[in-house]
């Protein structure tokens, strides 16, 4: 019989830092049931890295693993530093909407483009939570911010369909709502070979629910549960019907080369044709 | 060429010369962003280390180039970069955090003019004070000044080796005219090399951080489950972003470990100076013109002792007052508008005057017979 689960196995003995309600403990609970279920008994074949904001403390250093908390939006650049030089090891980026798709975005499209092997979960919360409740990329036109306090007057970004059309081998998007689901998809993702991304629409209830009219958490599960669109469906429905919903589903599945299998098929040639010199 | 570079003269280009001192090091891993004057760099290393299993990618920017080359430092490597000023500029975040983290890299900086995109191609000498203070906060610099391809060899190697030995980012601070100058060199024979590696933690170790010495460097992947942060951190990796004693005891030991084996790290050429009437400090390519000046002024009746810095930072402070106690005046020959000058002058405090000589635009270095007539011109004042 297989070992229950339990994350405090993950975990370090140390109290977690989120607020009541944050989505970043739901992603880590997933995430760790996930891992646990791909029959890993401990986090040794494991490099995290993460970057500031909220959801870049997921790992660090609450994992008992090795972990890189590296500065604002530079965690996929030091994560390919990383899986390049150890490519037996499963790198997982953690990251917010503002970190992941913000200040670093350009590395966001270009791991993708390289289809790089590495996975990343954006924990998207759409807003700037630790600095305050400032608008993110990701904010919902309308929304009252601290820096749009008569209403957010930018088009918010959809950074899956942009991973999916910068070339990732997995691409899916759920909210923490869909629990099993999420679970599934991370599985997936950390099997994949390739760039994998994880969407993960979280609650912040500090930051974003308090100032966008939700009560309290429950109400923010509900706005998901009723605005969350399968993906198959939204293949039928308007633009103006889309508007607000969040599409959930996996996006891309798909055996394309990797960066870690071009680079070294290279690398391997370079010697090869060296020493025939 | 084969993989192996052969002990013999050869006749290479400065940025060429870096690159193969680099693999010498044993540098296995490039990441960088094209950039003029130091695209050479990245080009070479992108056809020579796929041969010696080495890996080199391009970035999409100076920003990534620096945290891939963080990331694989991490993972076990000696890892390099190589940019020009808006590059370096760029590069000054990952600086930052390699401080904190006490990652070994080597950044070379091959200096243009500047600010901002000022002239691609031509040489000056302006990132001084950004080697030195570049990045925010508190920390101390190793920055290396060579001013002859044979010296982008020697000091590539070296920069690796204070990298690995502090656990630091070191700054090779070349420029456009020595990197892409072609003269003679000599690589010696792999004996005669030093090449040191960091030192490794044995499996009971926990603390690997902030040492009172320079604490051991675990890998990732080799289980000693290490969370690295660039928010101020205790010796074990865990963050304290409020404690007033452990950030103090963090940036104490940053600072330490560079200030306190300043002697080990400080190196400089100098000629015999004792009771010269001119003193010349000089570093890079500007030092070149320094040569051949004490000979003419020697002629003019002039005697000159010069001191070249090899080591820009930490700044040899002793090699600078010795001249001073020695000479009448001081001149200091830069491709900028006075950035050594002022150090040279914190370092002198008054003892004899310092006296600038500032040359910028065009990539033209300062000519011998400039620097003489600065010479006459200061002996008569202080006369």
């Amino acid at each position: 019989m297989t070992e229950a689960f339990t994350s405090r196995k993950y975990l370090r003995d140390m109290s977690l830092p989120f607020c009541v309600g944050c989505g970043c403990v739901t992603v880590i609970n997933h995430f760790l049931r996930a891992v646990h279920e791909l029959g890993h008994k401990d986090l040794s074949k494991f490099v995290f890295c993460s970057g500031i904001g909220c959801a870049g403390w997921i790992p660090s250093p609450y994992f008992k693993a090795d972990s890189i908390h590296t500065p604002h939006g530079r965690s996929i650049p030091v994560a390919t530093g990383v899986k390049l030089l150890r490519s037996d090891l499963n790198v997982v980026v953690f990251g917010g909407d503002g970190d992941i798709a913000g200040i670093g975005m350009g590395h966001l499209v270009h791991a993708a483009r390289r289809n790089l092997d590495i996975t990343v979960v954006m924990v998207n919360n759409m807003i700037y939570g630790m600095t305050g409740g400032q608008v993110a990329p990701t904010t919902p036109i309308g929304t009252k911010t601290t820096t749009t306090p008569y209403g957010s007057f930018e088009q918010p970004l959809d950074v899956t369909r942009l991973v999916v059309a910068a070339g990732a081998s997995f691409v899916a998007r759920w909210t923490t709502a869909h629990g099993e689901q999420l679970k599934e998809s991370l599985k997936k993702a950390v099997a994949t070979k390739g760039f994998a991304f994880v969407e993960a629409v979280s609650p912040c209830p500090t930051a974003f629910g308090r100032r966008a009219g939700f009560k309290d958490v429950a109400e923010t599960f509900r706005w998901y549960r009723d605005n969350s669109v399968p993906l198959e469906e939204t293949e039928k429905m308007t633009v103006e019907e889309l508007t607000s919903k969040i599409a959930v589903g996996e996006y891309v599945d798909r055996k394309i080369p990797t960066f870690t299998e071009t680079i070294f098929k290279t690398i391997r040639e370079a010697k090869k044709s060296e020493k025939t010199n | 060429m084969t993989s192996k570079i052969i002990p013999r003269t050869h006749f290479w280009q400065g940025n060429e010369a870096c690159a193969e001192a680099a693999i010498v090091s044993g540098c296995r891993f490039f990441a960088g962003y094209p950039i003029t004057p130091a695209s050479e760099i990245g080009e070479h290393l992108a056809w020579r280390l796929p041969q010696v299993g080495g890996i080199a990618v391009q970035m999409e920017d100076e920003i990534a180039s620096l945290g891939a080359v963080v990331g694989a430092s991490w993972a076990g490597a000696k890892a390099m970069t190589a940019t020009s000023g808006p590059g370096f500029s760029l590069m000054q975040e990952l600086i930052g955090y390699a401080f904190m983290t006490e990652t070994p890299c080597v950044v070379v900086d091959v200096q243009r003019t500047g600010p901002s995109t000022g002239q691609a191609t031509k040489g000056g000498q302006g990132d001084v004070m950004q080697a030195r203070w570049g990045t925010h906060g508190d920390y101390a610099s190793i920055a290396l000044s060579p001013n002859s391809v044979q010296e982008m060899f020697d000091l590539t190697i070296r920069a690796f080796n204070l990298a690995e030995t502090y656990r630091t980012p070191v700054v090779l601070l070349a420029d456009e005219i020595i990197a892409h100058m072609r003269e003679q060199i000599i690589i010696p024979q792999s004996d005669q090399i030093t090449i040191i590696n960091r030192k490794k933690p044995k499996p009971t170790d926990k603390a690997f951080f902030n040492g009172e010495d320079v604490a051991p460097m675990p890998s990732v992947g080799e289980g000693y489950n290490v969370p690295i942060t660039g928010s101020t951190h205790n010796e074990y990796g865990y963050r304290f972003t409020a404690d007033r004693a452990v950030h103090k005891q963090l940036v104490e030991s940053l600072i330490g470990k560079v200030r306190n084996n300043s002697e080990k790290i400080v190196d400089y050429e100098s000629n015999n100076f004792d009771d010269c009437d001119v003193g010349i400090v000089s570093f890079g390519c500007t030092s070149r013109a320094v040569y051949e000046t004490v000979d003419l002024a020697k002629k003019k009746g002039v005697t000159v002792g010069f001191v070249r810095l090899k080591t820009i930072w930490p700044f040899p402070e002793e090699a600078v007052r010795n001249i001073a106690k020695n000479a009448k005046v001081i001149i200091v020959p830069e491709l900028n508008m006075g950035e050594v000058f002022y150090e040279v002058e914190r370092v002198v405090h008054g003892y004899v005057p310092v006296i600038p000589l500032n040359k910028i635009g065009g990539g033209e270095m300062i000519t011998p017979e400039e620097l003489l007539a600065k010479i006459i011109e200061s002996v008569k004042k202080v006369d």
